[in-house]
């Protein structure tokens, strides 16, 4: 099923309940779209439902209402094997807390998505995985093991690796909440810059205001509806 | 599925958690090593016992017996056809022990194709006389190198040779038993005296013990013509035939045909033996009980394992689906993880058992019941290598399969809102 659609990422009325302990309507209509490598972000007070949203965004839960096209093409439904293959190429996630398997280099934690696609040889994977930790600065710690570093440090990891790839677009979920305000700005800069010459989408949660003012636009999210800045395309 | 990433990941799992693992795997080594030595100790010694009893034992055994016979001429008779016939205290003819068509039936025999030998025998009640003692005694007359080839002779035979008693006419093997209480040996001369009452000096060139006492402080063993000599019979005297086929499996059927075809009474080795392969069953069937008992217990110490090792990385996990693996992907991680504890610890297994085995089989054994023996009886099967292997295999696949299928429906947005 494909539409052709000016956005990459495209959310048509989705809701979604928690049924346990009580039932809850957490996200109610929600609409919206993200156009090639645009940097939008999305601001909400706590417990809004941002992060839920965020989770159906990004393929990982299935349990909705409503309709999510990705690319000009229906995620909504699809197997979840078919999800992961979605996942592990369109996709880059970087959570609120760091998030790397502790067992393995930086640079292991770094290529594995890529390895997993196993389109790149194992060589050029590496060197993409080098080249992703220079530019943010960590490649000094390629060879670490992850759990020896500091926070600030693995959050710096987990956005490597969710560049690894090349997605279509990239979600954070309060990926600078662990970051002083020169690191916080450092990623910024290289977020911003991969969209302008990648080209490729950025979808942030944040609650800096700062960092907010400077993405190309900000979703406004209060109980579980998204308010505030209709997009121009939509009117 | 890209195999390299997968093992690579369960690798480093499983080489992060050495200690883990390690005891994972040799709780496997311990089932397999364990199958491995105890059952080829057991079939070892099953098979040992198999050759004191079966390998000696004719598959076919033919002789007369002396019976009466089970039609009374009144019951041919077409006058009494109707009536009741009563007849008490039937007595059996006074026949002789001797086979009546022996030469012709092991012409037909020995043409047979699925018979390996067919050996004539004559049995003589005897006196042995040495000095002043006088014993009881049963010699068999027969050819010694058939029994050497198809009956395993030569291992009882601890002292001389058979090939000397083929040379020589006037030979005799003595048992043990019968040389013991006597004091002779090998050169000495002997009396045997038969029942009819005649003398014959024989020259000891072998002594003979199967480790029964009972047949070693009667038996003895002579050449055909001398046993035919002793009884004061012809050369076509002959009292038994023993057969060995290829295939044990045939005797029953055999021996039904020939004691129709020729009217005498034919003994196959699986009824004169039912009680003995029922123990030679039992022993198995304790052997692999055990083994498989060992080989689960290990299984559910992986199980565990495992399971313990799926709730420490709940955010590995969470991760590596949220990156892009799939259930299915992560399903692999955790089975794999197993199969190689399993391959590991099962080649380990057969190795330990190898080594167990061959030290039980330097260890001493000697008995006079088994005189060829010296050390431990043991059997290195190659198949219960491949058994040993996979079932270490299957066990392991099976314990990891749980654990791993729980892996596979964890819920990545759970872990990480969990956080
Ligand atoms: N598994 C769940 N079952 C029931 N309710 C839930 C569950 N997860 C979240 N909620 C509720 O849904 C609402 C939205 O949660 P969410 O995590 O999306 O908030 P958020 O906007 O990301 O908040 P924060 O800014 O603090 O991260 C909250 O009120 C929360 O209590
Ligand atoms: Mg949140």
């Amino acid at each position: 099923m494909t539409q052709t659609s000016p956005y990459i990422l495209e959310a048509r009325g989705i809701n979604k309940h928690f049924r346990e302990p009580v039932d809850f309507h957490v996200l109610k209509d929600i609409s919206f779209g993200i156009e090639k490598g645009e940097f939008v972000s999305i601001m909400g007070k706590s417990g809004c439902g941002k992060s839920t949203l965020l989770y159906i965004l990004s393929t990982m839960d299935t349990d909705y209402e409503g309709e999510l096209w990705l690319s000009d093409q229906l995620v909504s439904g699809q197997s979840n094997k078919a999800l992961s293959v979605i996942r592990n190429q369109h996709i880059g996630f970087v959570f609120q807390f760091h998030y790397l398997l502790p067992e393995f280099s930086v640079i292991e934690n770094v290529m594995l998505p890529a390895r997993k696609l196993g389109i790149k040889s194992p060589r050029q994977i590496k060197l993409d995985a080098e080249e992703k930790l220079d530019l943010l600065d960590i490649g000094y710690l390629a060879d670490q093991k992850a759990s020896r570093i500091s926070g600030g440090e693995k959050q710096r990891v987990a956005i490597a690796r969710a560049l690894i790839n090349e997605p279509t677009i990239i979600m954070g979920d309060e990926p600078t909440g662990n970051l002083d305000s020169k690191n916080s700005e450092n990623v910024f800069d290289i977020l911003k810059q991969l969209s302008i010459e990648k080209h490729m989408s950025m979808l942030v949660v944040t609650h800096d205001l700062d960092f907010a003012n400077k993405t190309d636009r900000i979703i406004e999210m209060a109980d579980g509806r998204i308010n505030g800045v209709p997009h121009p395309l939509h009117s | 599925m890209n195999w390299s990433v997968i093992l690579g990941i369960s690798k480093t799992h499983l080489l992060s958690r050495k200690k883990q693992s390690s005891i994972a795997a040799l709780g496997v080594t311990f089932g397999i090593g364990t199958f491995i030595t105890l059952a080829s100790f057991m079939t070892g010694l099953n098979g040992l016992l198999d050759g004191l009893i079966l390998n000696r034992t004719p598959h076919i055994h033919l002789y007369n017996e002396i019976a009466p016979s089970e039609q009374q001429p009144i019951d041919l008779a077409a006058e009494f056809a109707e009536g009741f016939n009563l007849i008490r205290s039937v007595k059996p003819k006074q026949s002789q022990v001797r086979l009546h068509n022996a030469l012709p039936i092991l012409g037909q025999l020995r043409d047979n194709p699925e018979v390996r030998g067919a050996i004539p025998q004559v049995q003589a009640q005897v006196f042995y006389l040495a000095g002043s003692i006088k014993l009881n005694g049963l010699v068999f007359g027969g050819d010694i190198m058939e029994e050497v080839r198809l009956f395993n002779m030569s291992d009882y035979i601890v002292e001389g040779d058979a090939q000397s008693l083929a040379r020589n006419s006037n030979g005799i093997i003595l048992g043990a038993g019968v040389a013991d209480k006597m004091s002779l040996k090998v050169g000495d001369r002997i009396q045997i005296s038969s029942v009819n009452g005649g003398l014959f000096p024989l020259k000891i060139v072998g002594l003979y013990q199967s480790g029964l006492a009972d047949i070693d402080n009667v038996q003895s063993y002579v050449n055909l013509s001398t046993a035919q000599r002793i009884l004061g019979e012809g050369k076509n005297y002959i009292s038994d035939i023993n057969v060995k086929l290829f295939d044990m499996e045939l005797a029953p059927g055999m021996a039904k045909e020939l004691a129709r075809q020729f009217d005498l009474t034919a003994v196959d080795i699986k009824t004169a033996n039912a009680q003995f392969e029922a123990g030679t069953d039992i022993r198995n069937l304790i052997t692999y009980a055990v083994s498989v008992t060992l080989l689960i217990v290990a299984g559910f110490g992986i199980y565990n394992i495992l399971n313990m090792m799926i709730y420490e990385k709940m955010n590995d996990i969470a991760i590596l689906k949220a990156t892009g693996f799939s259930g299915t992907d992560v399903k692999m991680i955790f089975i794999s993880q197993a199969i190689l504890i399993g391959t590991i610890g099962g080649a380990l297994g057969l190795f330990i058992g190898y080594l167990l085995s061959k030290g039980i089989e330097q260890i001493p054994f000697e008995t006079d019941a088994l005189p060829t023996i010296k050390t431990m009886p043991v059997n290195h099967d190659p198949n219960f290598y491949i058994i040993g292997i996979v079932f270490a295999l299957l066990a392991t696949f099976f314990a990891g399969y749980l654990p791993a299928s729980k892996a596979k429906k964890i819920d990545p947005v759970d872990i990480i809102r969990g956080q």
